[in-house]
């Protein structure tokens, strides 16, 4: 997501930072590239066009141009811009002071409601509203609410439904009734998905708005809609003036445009980001952690919020202690690669790094997660003695691992050497020795240099 | 195509004026919208079409509405495979569909796996000497690779099933979709060989011009497409229509 524009931002903003002194015709350079970056990542005409007057006018100011260091001004300026593009510093969802928290969803057919409401759920549970619950009024859609109370299950929330036979706002004004009797916290109704220019469907929105009353409103957008994203959510403003955006399917490449306009023309923020299937793969949106991921300055924060929920600290300082005991087993290995794995896929987490927009290559590299898939089945395999001590693992039991994982002799000769050189390493280092060169390429499988005889 | 317009204007075969200009830019984008055109392949014995996409692209409402229009208009015999096997109540809204076309179905149980529907719906398609079969698979982005070989995976299962199948493969793209409508295509067709695009949603105010792209640079034709969300709505695709379309205020 917001791959080509992060790049071509990055670029533009290193020519201007690699200046010393910048002039007029420097700053209309760069405003002319962020244009044109802009407009080919589905930005709406308009919103570039605004967002760059804006820009030009704050970058030519005498306080950047005569500043000491005018490049870094510019990206600083940068980053505040798209920020405030985005949402500004992200505002929070409105809970009921008494009562149920009433969450109305809205949006285009396909957008990803459903999923969203679910997830949405599941968030709110595991942030403390434990009482949640769902109110299935998509009476169109086969199967819809069937899929709704599925997945309204897993998240473990209750969902209220009276099949398809009911009217959509009878359905809302009767869900919120029992909402309120057993004390929910939370009530999130899913609708219809809904074309912005049918004026029955909206009007129907307009009264289960009416009905229920929501705390909040949020439109549910889909990442890779183009230019038509500004059109729709202007309408759905109009039409049901809802208080934020929850945006889905951000795991794919679209340019993101969608994301960058909406913002900007209906004056609502981006309030949660979907980046994926599962019900875990759902966020509060943080318009400034975006902008500093797309200007390559990484995504510190998130990387450390994730880090946080999977680690517990008694188990890392346990951990410590093994490393420096050299008791580090491939039972702890493996503990510590699920955990990383639950931050979610490796490709995402590289992008969170600061400066990786510089390391092209790295960033490009497909992070084969089918590896430690076989990493971890190899590890599976063995038995508690095997993996506390590896040097039992000969002839028969290599070859009743490779078949128990589904893998080779050879890459299960391959995981156990590598991680007698990892052991070897963190004894080393234990020590207060720097790492050796030659033993982190064995580990990492890189070419290894050739051995340099002192004489 | 901007280009080779001014070109025309320029060298005299287009009249210099508003009206001649825009005629012929009706042309040539209607031109550049019919690269390729065929219509979808129906003569296999049965028919296997495999239907494929983004999540949310309007996959399932599709074969339900190609089911209709086969069963009510041509009078063939369809059954449907319902080959989502990841999505929560999948097969019960294609059940719905396939209800409502006068359509089979078969389905396995969730989580099951999607290469053994689609065999089970072509063997029980022989069995029943019916005409058609159609295919439905779980949304998938392009951009997960694992998903995209479970796809061609799929794909081989049918091939070896039954030599020639699927017969047609069609890619289902939302018209409020963007530039990444390209992207989706590309990958799509390395995965599962797309024979065409179902345009959707063409009911809303998007007007679908990333199907243009996808025509001139992968040579993929859009075949039908979609204006709402009853049985009825699905038409072929007309270029002249849709090139007056795209210059419609």
């Amino acid at each position: 997501m917001f791959d080509q524009l992060s790049d071509r931002l990055q670029a533009t903003l290193s020519e201007v930072r690699s200046r010393g002194k910048l002039s007029e015709a420097d700053v209309d350079g760069a405003m002319r590239e962020i244009r044109l970056a802009l407009l080919e990542a589905d930005v709406n005409f308009k919103v570039v066009k605004s967002f760059t007057a804006t820009l030009k006018e704050r970058c030519l100011g005498a306080d950047v141009l005569n500043s000491l260091d005018p490049g870094q001004q510019v990206v600083k300026i940068v980053n505040e811009e798209l920020t405030g593009l985005m949402g500004g510093t992200g505002r929070e969802l409105a809970f009921a002071s008494s009562g149920p928290t009433v969450i109305l969803m809205a949006g285009l057919q396909g957008s990803g409601k459903t999923t969203a409401c679910a997830k949405l759920a599941r968030h709110l549970r595991e942030s403390g509203k434990k009482n949640v619950a769902l109110a299935a009024c998509d009476v169109y859609r086969p199967a819809a609410v069937d899929q709704l109370v599925t997945v309204g299950r897993r998240a473990g929330a209750h969902v209220y439904e009276k099949g398809t036979d009911a009217d959509p706002v009878e359905i809302a004004g009767w869900a919120l009734d029992r909402a309120r009797e057993e004390n929910r916290d939370v009530l999130i109704v899913d609708t219809a998905g809904r074309l912005h220019i049918d004026q029955d469907l909206m009007e129907e929105l307009s009264k289960i708005r009416k009905r229920v009353k929501p705390h909040d409103v949020l439109l549910v957008v889909d990442a890779m809609t183009g230019q038509d994203a500004v059109g729709v959510a202007e309408s759905f403003a109009e039409a049901a003036e809802f208080d934020g955006v929850v945006m889905t399917k951000l795991d794919g490449d679209a340019r993101g445009g969608a994301a960058l306009s909406v913002k900007a023309v209906t004056g609502k923020p981006i309030l949660f980001a979907s980046t994926g299937e599962k019900l875990e793969a759902f966020d509060r949106f943080h318009p400034d952690r975006m902008a500093s991921r797309i200007l390559g300055m990484g995504d510190v924060l998130s990387l450390i919020e994730k880090a946080e929920q999977q680690i517990d600290e008694k188990q890392a300082l346990d951990l410590e202690q093994k490393m420096k005991s050299n008791n580090f087993t491939l039972e702890d290995f493996l503990q510590q690669l699920k955990q990383v794995r639950k931050m979610g896929p490796l490709s995402g987490l590289l992008g969170m790094l600061p400066g990786m927009g510089a390391m092209k290559q790295l960033k490009n590299a497909d992070v084969d997660e089918r590896e430690l898939d076989r990493v971890e089945a190899i590890i599976l395999s063995m038995t508690p003695e095997e993996r506390a001590n590896p040097g039992l693992i000969k002839g028969s039991r290599r070859k009743r691992i490779a078949n128990g994982s589904g893998t080779k002799i050879q890459q299960v000769n391959q995981l156990v050497k590598q991680f007698d050189q990892m052991r070897k390493m963190m004894r080393h280092m234990a020590s207060g020795k720097m790492p050796d060169p030659q033993q982190l390429a064995q580990i990492t499988g890189a070419a290894p240099r050739p051995k340099i005889r002192r004489r | 195509m901007v280009e080779r317009l001014e070109h025309e204007v320029e060298g005299g075969s287009v009249a210099a004026d508003g009206e001649a200009v825009r005629a012929r830019l009706i042309e040539i984008l209607a031109e550049v919208a019919g690269t390729a055109r065929a219509p979808i392949d129906l003569s296999g014995e049965p028919a296997v079409l495999l239907m494929v996409g983004v999540n949310g692209t309007g996959k399932t409402t599709t074969i339900g509405k190609i089911a209709w229009h086969l069963s009510k208009e041509f009078g063939l015999s369809v059954v449907l495979g319902a080959a989502d096997t990841y999505r929560a109540a999948a097969a019960e809204q294609l059940a719905e569909w396939a209800d409502r076309a006068g359509a089979e179905l078969v389905r396995s149980a969730e989580g099951g796996d999607p290469g053994a529907v689609a065999f089970d719906a072509i063997a029980a398609a022989r069995a029943r000497g019916a005409d058609v079969v159609i295919v439905d698979t779980a949304g998938r982005l392009h951009t997960q690779s694992n998903l995209m070989d479970e796809l061609a995976k799929v794909r081989r299962v049918i091939a070896k099933q039954m030599p020639g199948a699927p017969h047609e493969t069609l890619l289902s793209i939302d018209a409020t979709t963007g530039q990444n409508g390209l992207r989706q295509a590309k990958i799509f067709a390395e995965a599962a060989e797309v024979d065409g695009v179902v345009l959707t949603k063409l009911d809303g105010t998007a007007k679908g011009g990333i199907v243009l792209a996808i025509a001139a640079e992968l040579e993929i034709p859009v075949k039908l497409i979609g204006t709402g969300e009853q049985l009825e709505d699905l038409r072929p695709f007309d270029p002249t229509d849709f090139a007056n379309a795209l210059l419609a205020e």
